[in-house]
């Protein structure tokens, strides 16, 4: 049949099984809109307060499901205001299709009205993107764009559409939605090669990552930790992915992770690393790093495994097809010795906890817990309220936990938790910090609008409190630019957003408070009030290796 | 640090020489010289790259390459079993005390004369990128006005194509 450019985008998206996009209109995309309008009984269209909230909110949508989240937006700033959103996909390998309006063909490259090479902008922070020239690329352009999107190691995908080609016409050919590339498993003398390492080694240790969530092998790590008697850390993207409360597993490792997991890695003799690309935030001074370990790195993108790490063993495949063939291979162990320092570790780590009363983040995070379903998607933005949430929160089914880990954005987590609710269908957690949410807080609107169930809890402290402790603990207390020192009233604020919301100055406030957040029917704030001194601990020195983790704050006792 | 020649065979579309070189910018590859050209089909263009770095970078610029989606297929060529060769077009200041010594030079590298005037001579030079070197260190006794290189260009010897090698 004959469609416009326009309808052509909008049926495309609904043949790929987009049921819902995020976005905000502009002159540059105005058809596009009107084809939402014509086909809104297929396909929902959710307007957000800013471009940045829509696509944070199409990253958590793809976070929480696997599928592509998708975006639209205007040309010139609408365009521009995606930018953090798609880097921060970027970073962490998130699937996502941005569609932005551009002027017309005729207009390009004259510097017209909100017109902006967002093609070159988004160029080292998108997978790939187009510039659509013509409308009888349109169809053909945007599969290839989801086919891209979450094929091999996911990430965004950029499609930039001039209004002349939105309105001119041509034939489209509906077509079944596209499928990723049939991932393949790394070479078979490889995993052999991996295999013998693994039977000749005494103390295992597996770390897992992003990227075994979104190769969806969960069932497979647990199979190859039970085989070679192994226990399991993972890297922040990796949280959720496997029950926390599994046996096996000692949480979350590197700069602000669990002391046992960390200390763990350190002391292996075998690495298994499966979907992850050793940041620096996780391995702390590289020379120093696992010096008396083999490192076997298995990895779907190939330049993952040469970038950072020396390994000696590098497996680029599918992670699930992978370990597939590899477990197969591997001696069934007991490792007494081993499991018995585990042990050790994990009753070293308990020493070390904080048992204090009050609001402390560790009973604020706790409390929220008893409130969690295993359905409740968590979001969080970033600072220390997303490290706690990543040590604390407690998760028994995969995709979760959302979070910014590689680009670490700020004002993240309130587009992305309503996001996670429009994939979810249920209600969703926003932890936020007074800072963080200064930066994203009229996505309130969108959520109040759309009546999303959110209980957003704010770690109210009055500093910018990760900032700050590094300023403690590195600069000499000079609180340079930390200090918030607003007046804001949060509750106030949600009510002027026509949400609810109320603060908690004491746990049984807090309870109280969140025994109201999960009945409400729709968005509500916790103001809840932290000491600015909490530090977030352990903590690993930047550029740091794993002897030097700091465990307790200065004056404390251990 | 060694040198590395790779031949990069990219689907010939707007803006595909960008995306290599924007890659290469911001994972600060040392590029020491790129060329880009038509092939014997419409649908592709190669790049040949040289560039400086250890075992490591080749590694990590041949994995960053795979990763665009508009690269088909990558060939690191060495010395021994590729041509290489590069154009120089090299302006120098005719002088009656050099005009001898430079012109023998020329000849003994079998550089054309293509442009001679009372002020200058413009010699051309096909040969490897070593040779060029050597010419243009020769002519640094004397006053160099110009240099224009047009980096090196490479192909396997015998049969081998780089379009039997696929992006993976």
């Amino acid at each position: 049949m004959l469609l416009s450019g326009a309808d052509i985008i909008v049926k495309t998206l609904i043949e790929q099984n987009c049921d819902v996009v995020f976005g905000y209109p502009g002159g540059q995309i105005l058809h596009v809109y009107d084809s939402l309008y014509k086909y809104k009984d297929k396909i929902r269209h959710v307007l957000s307060a800013h471009e940045q909230g829509a696509a944070h909110a199409a990253d958590g949508y793809a976070r929480a499901t696997g599928r592509p989240g998708v975006v639209i937006a205007t040309s010139g700033p609408g365009a521009t205001n995606l930018v953090t959103g798609i880097a921060t996909a970027h970073l962490d390998s998130v699937p996502m299709v941005a569609i932005t309006g551009n002027v017309s063909t005729a207009q390009i490259g004259n510097d017209s009205f909100q017109e902006i090479d967002i093609t070159g902008i988004t160029l080292p922070i998108t997978k790939h993107n187009y510039f659509v020239g013509s409308v009888d690329e349109l169809q053909e352009t945007l599969r290839e764009a989801f086919r891209l999107a979450m094929s091999g190691r996911p990430g965004p995908v950029l499609v930039d559409v001039p209004k002349d080609v939105q309105m001119a016409v041509c034939e489209y050919t509906p077509q079944a939605a596209v499928l990723p590339e049939e991932p393949s498993a790394a070479k078979d003398i490889r995993i052999e090669e991996a295999a013998s390492c693994i039977n000749s080694c005494e103390k295992p240790y597996i770390y897992f990552g992003g990227g075994l969530v979104s190769g969806e092998a969960q069932e497979e790590l647990l199979a190859l930790a039970e085989k070679i008697d192994a226990p399991i850390g993972c890297s922040m993207m990796g949280l959720s992915a496997i029950p926390t409360a599994h046996p096996r597993f000692l949480g979350m490792q590197g700069m602000h992770g669990h002391y046992a997991s960390s200390m763990a890695m350190h002391q292996a003799d075998c690495i298994i690393a499966l979907g992850v690309r050793f940041n620096d935030r996780v391995i702390g001074d590289k020379t120093r790093f696992a010096t008396h370990s083999r490192i076997i790195h298995i990895d779907i993108d190939g330049s993952e495994l040469t970038k950072t790490i020396h390994s000696q063993y590098n497996l680029r495949g599918d992670v699930k097809i992978t370990l597939q063939k590899l477990i197969p291979l591997l001696e069934k162990k007991e490792r007494v010795d081993w499991q018995s320092t585990i042990n050790s570790l994990r009753v070293e780590e308990k020493s070390y906890a904080d048992v204090r009363e009050g609001m402390t983040p560790k009973n604020v995070l706790e409390a929220l817990n008893g409130c969690l379903s295993e359905n409740t998607p968590v979001a969080t933005d970033v600072g220390q309220h997303q490290m706690w949430s990543a040590q604390y929160l407690t998760f028994k089914k995969r995709r979760k936990f959302i979070s910014s880990g590689g680009l670490g954005t700020m004002g993240f987590g309130l587009g992305a938790a309503i996001g996670a609710h429009f994939a979810t269908g249920e209600r969703a957690v926003l932890v936020t910090g007074d800072g963080s949410f200064g930066m994203s807080l009229q996505e309130l609107a969108t959520a109040v609008s759309n009546n999303v169930p959110l209980v957003i809890l704010i770690f109210n402290n009055g500093v910018l409190g990760m900032v700050r402790q590094w300023q403690t603990l590195f600069f000499e207390k000079h609180y340079s630019g930390t200090v918030l020192e607003r007046k804001t009233d949060f509750v106030g604020l949600a009510r002027a957003f026509g949400a609810d919301g109320r603060k908690a100055d004491s746990l049984d406030e807090l309870r109280a408070a969140l025994d109201e957040a999960f009945s409400a029917n729709g968005p509500y704030v916790i103001d809840c009030a932290i000491n600015k001194d909490e530090f977030v601990l352990p903590m690993l020195p930047p550029g740091g290796s794993m002897d030097e983790i700091i465990v307790k704050k200065e004056g404390e006792i251990v | 640090m060694n040198k590395y020649t790779v031949a990069v065979l990219v689907r010939n579309q707007f803006g595909v020489l960008n995306r290599v070189t924007s890659m290469f910018r911001r994972r600060q590859f040392n590029i020491i010289a790129l060329t880009v050209s038509e092939t014997e089909s419409n649908d592709y263009s190669r790049i040949t790259v040289v560039f400086a770095g250890d075992e490591v970078n080749k590694d990590q610029l041949i994995n960053q390459l795979y990763k665009l989606p508009d690269v088909c297929s990558i060939r690191e060529l060495n010395q021994a079993e590729s041509v290489s060769c590069e154009l120089m077009l090299i302006k120098m200041a005719n002088k009656p005390e050099s005009r001898e010594e430079i012109l023998t030079a020329a000849k003994a590298f079998d550089a054309k004369t293509v442009d001679y005037s009372r002020e200058a001579m413009i010699f051309s030079l096909t040969a490897d990128s070593t040779r060029i070197d050597e010419f243009i260190n020769l002519m640094r006794d004397f006053t160099i006005l110009e240099i224009c290189r047009t980096g090196s260009v490479s192909l396997e010897k015998g049969g081998i194509t780089i379009r039997q090698v696929t992006n993976l």
